[in-house]
């Protein structure tokens, strides 16, 4: 009887220490940084703006947009911003290569009329306007292309950004470069991660004269201009007959450009991980996975890795900008993104080339130059409000 | 002693970057296609085998490394591929006061500005002034300073037309450049000086010395602000690699004939041997000034062991 009563006490006891422990909700990481970041107000104004920013920049083929490269230097040379409606001018174009189709039927079969026609109508199909008003468009923009066609037609945003020397509308520049400059920004910058959380991680975990000599080796890499190194680079990989050898692979310059870049930048991030490595390594937890038996890789890669992340993203908030201002940067001295490629910097080059003394063509240089601008200050401030909800020293204060 | 060992050191530091760098750089240059000679002229065979013996570029590749390689260590970068009758140590030798004038002047704009900035906002904390210079700072960093220059030309140039557009020699026309060029770092040593300085202000010493009764000035700029120059100090090894990548631009696009133009301008027309010339100046000038950016660190700093 006493025997059941104190288990029974037991068991009221132990369920409710588990009771109290399913109310209590454990907090991770993550969850408590998303809480704090969300109390800061900037850095949530910023997020939000980003998002719009990659949104747009994504669904750009997607937007009643002109043509960002059709030239019509003779009607459109340098307007400023304005209001007047423009038409792609695809559905007429469509309406009179029908007519003369159709007048063509009219004629005997296999006459010369006929003959002059079906072949005056074939070279329309082949030099429609669409080929000239986006080129290549990939796979996906491709598709997208044309459901904005189906959507929206003939209709365009008018050039509310005014017009570029070669009578291309600046608006549909801006939103087409943020295509290149976005994705510039994260493509390097998951280069950069690579190379740096696996240096830095191999680095800190095997220690020892390894170790030594990686750190030496980035040591010297951080006294190496390898801004210049890259113009250096740069400058031979425009000339033309690299580029034929570098299409020979399917690979065109902006892709190398992506990857240069990222491939200077994963210096400080290997430093970084390699410390948080290295006073992590002789945790309890390390210690286990040895004992069962894990590889080194495995260590390093399935439980150091993934402890070193907090760190890693604090550095990615403030990799993306460096690498977005970076490419704005060698896109301008004409080393980075050519024509008929578009980026945020090329357009602000644009714009300072046709500065002159009689005029200033300012809408060239304000709108690609405040974009730059507002997704590099939305970056900055989400980076430091994510470092601050990060900041392992702020936690649960 | 310390110090001749530290410096010591670091010069072999430095030889052992400038021959990573040369050859990288030299490797680079000869393996890929499209030599200097390849221009829009087709050479005659003639004219080709003279230009290439001046160039030494006959000769097989391990010699010409050699070759260059020891002329480069007696600071002989050989003649320009595209700047006809000059050597590429001219070049550089009228380039180089320019750009360290260019970038000095750059240098004194984005600290006096930005630890001005910065005192004020630590002072007057959470004051109309704190929030304006903050944002300010903020969009120091994050317009880059091609972007803000070719707004100010559009502004202070074409609409007010208070300075010239681009040149070099009047004093009116190296203001425009040299601010753009300062502002970013003014905007990172604004808020560094701002932290700072909010650190050492909550000192004991601090209270002390206002306690001694002396006056909220003497207490700010001679008590506090010494304390608050470390960060600003350690920040202005990478703000020298900055104004030196920014010189780049902004010689561009004001037009001023320092090592920054001519660099992209042999860079662009592979003009190798001017590029090489530049390349390795860059190079030793950066080492250097983190070197003398240490030094003063460990002077400022005693706590500070220079390894």
């Amino acid at each position: 009887m006493s025997i059941s009563d104190h288990k029974q006490k037991e068991l009221e006891r132990l369920s409710a220490i588990l009771q109290e422990a399913h109310q209590v909700q454990g907090v991770s990481l993550w969850t408590d940084a998303w809480k704090r970041l969300k109390r800061n107000k900037a850095a949530m104004f910023s997020l939000w703006s980003l998002i719009v920013i990659v949104l747009l920049a994504i669904f750009t083929p997607l937007l009643p947009l002109q043509s960002p490269t059709y030239q019509d230097v003779k009607n459109r040379e340098l307007l400023p911003p304005q209001m007047e409606s423009y038409s792609l001018g695809i559905k007429e174009y469509d309406q009179e290569t029908e007519r003369l189709q159709t007048e063509a039927q009219t004629h005997a079969y296999g006459s010369s009329e006929r003959e002059a026609l079906l072949t005056e109508v074939d070279a329309r199909v082949k030099k429609h306007p669409i080929q000239l008003y986006w080129l290549e468009p990939g796979f996906i923009s491709k598709g997208m292309i044309s459901l904005r066609l189906m959507i929206f037609g003939d209709f365009c945003i008018p050039s509310l950004f005014g017009t570029d020397k070669l009578g291309r509308d600046v608006l549909s520049r801006v939103f087409w470069g943020s295509r290149v400059s976005l994705a510039c920004g994260f493509i390097a910058t998951f280069v950069s991660l690579l190379i740096g959380v696996s240096y830095g991680a191999i680095s800190g975990y095997l220690g020892g004269w390894v170790d030594n000599l990686m750190m030496r080796l980035v040591d010297v890499f951080y006294s190496i201009p390898f801004i210049f190194i890259v113009i250096f680079i740069m400058s031979f990989l425009s000339g033309p007959d690299v580029r034929e050898v570098l299409n020979e692979y399917g690979v065109g310059q902006i892709h190398v450009f992506f990857l240069l870049i990222g491939a200077i930048y994963w210096l400080t991030m290997a430093r970084v991980v390699r410390g948080q490595v290295i006073s992590l390594k002789n945790e309890q937890f390390i210690e286990a996975a040895r004992t069962i038996g894990a590889t080194r890789m495995q260590i390093v890669f399935r439980h150091l890795v993934p402890n070193v992340m907090g760190i890693v993203i604090v550095y990615l908030t403030l990799t993306i900008p460096a690498v977005i201002r970076f490419e704005a940067f060698l896109s301008f001295l004409g080393m980075g993104v050519q024509a008929p490629d578009i980026s945020w910097g090329l357009l602000v080059n644009e714009g300072v080339q046709v500065i002159t003394i009689i005029k200033s063509y300012w809408w060239m240089i304000a709108f690609s130059g405040m974009a730059l601008a507002v997704t590099l200050f939305a970056l900055n401030f989400l980076g430091d409000g994510v470092r601050d909800a990060l900041d392992p020293k702020l936690k649960n204060k | 002693m310390q110090v001749l060992t530290f410096l010591l050191k670091r010069f072999g530091w430095m030889i052992i970057t400038v021959w990573i760098v040369f050859t990288i750089s030299f490797f680079l240059m000869r393996q890929i296609p499209g030599g200097p000679l390849n221009g829009e002229r087709v050479l005659s065979e003639a004219v080709r085998a003279r230009l290439e013996a001046r160039y030494n570029l006959d000769a097989p590749i391990s010699e010409q490394y050699f070759s260059h390689l020891w002329n480069t260590v007696q600071l002989d970068f050989g003649p320009s591929f595209k700047l006809q009758d000059y050597t590429v140590n001219e070049v550089l030798a009228q380039g180089f006061p320019v750009s360290v004038a260019l970038g000095i002047l750059g240098m004194v704009f984005a600290i006096t500005i930005g630890m001005t900035s910065g005192v004020i906002s630590a002072v007057r904390r959470n004051s109309a002034y704190d929030y304006s210079f903050m944002l300010m700072a903020t969009l120091g960093i994050a317009i880059p300073n091609f972007v803000l220059a070719a707004m100010l030309i559009v502004i202070f140039v074409f609409n007010l037309q208070m300075f010239p557009a681009a040149g070099w020699g009047d004093i009116s026309q190296i203001i425009l450049p040299a601010f753009c060029l300062g502002a970013p770092f003014a905007g990172y040593i604004a808020r560094l000086t701002r932290t700072g300085m909010l650190e050492v202000l909550s000192n004991d010493y601090i209270r002390t010395a206002y306690a001694k009764g002396l006056s909220p000035r003497t207490v700010v700029l001679k008590h506090g602000l010494r304390g608050a120059l470390l960060p600003v100090v350690s920040y202005l090894g990478p703000a020298i690699a900055g104004i030196l990548t920014g010189s780049l631009v902004l010689e561009r696009i004001f037009v001023i004939p320092g090592m920054g133009s001519h660099f992209i301008e042999a860079a662009i027309q592979r003009d190798y041997t001017l590029a090489m010339g530049a390349l390795m100046t860059y190079t030793v000038l950066l080492f250097v000034m983190n070197t003398l950016v240490d030094l003063a660190y460990s002077i400022i700093d005693p706590r500070v062991k220079l390894e």
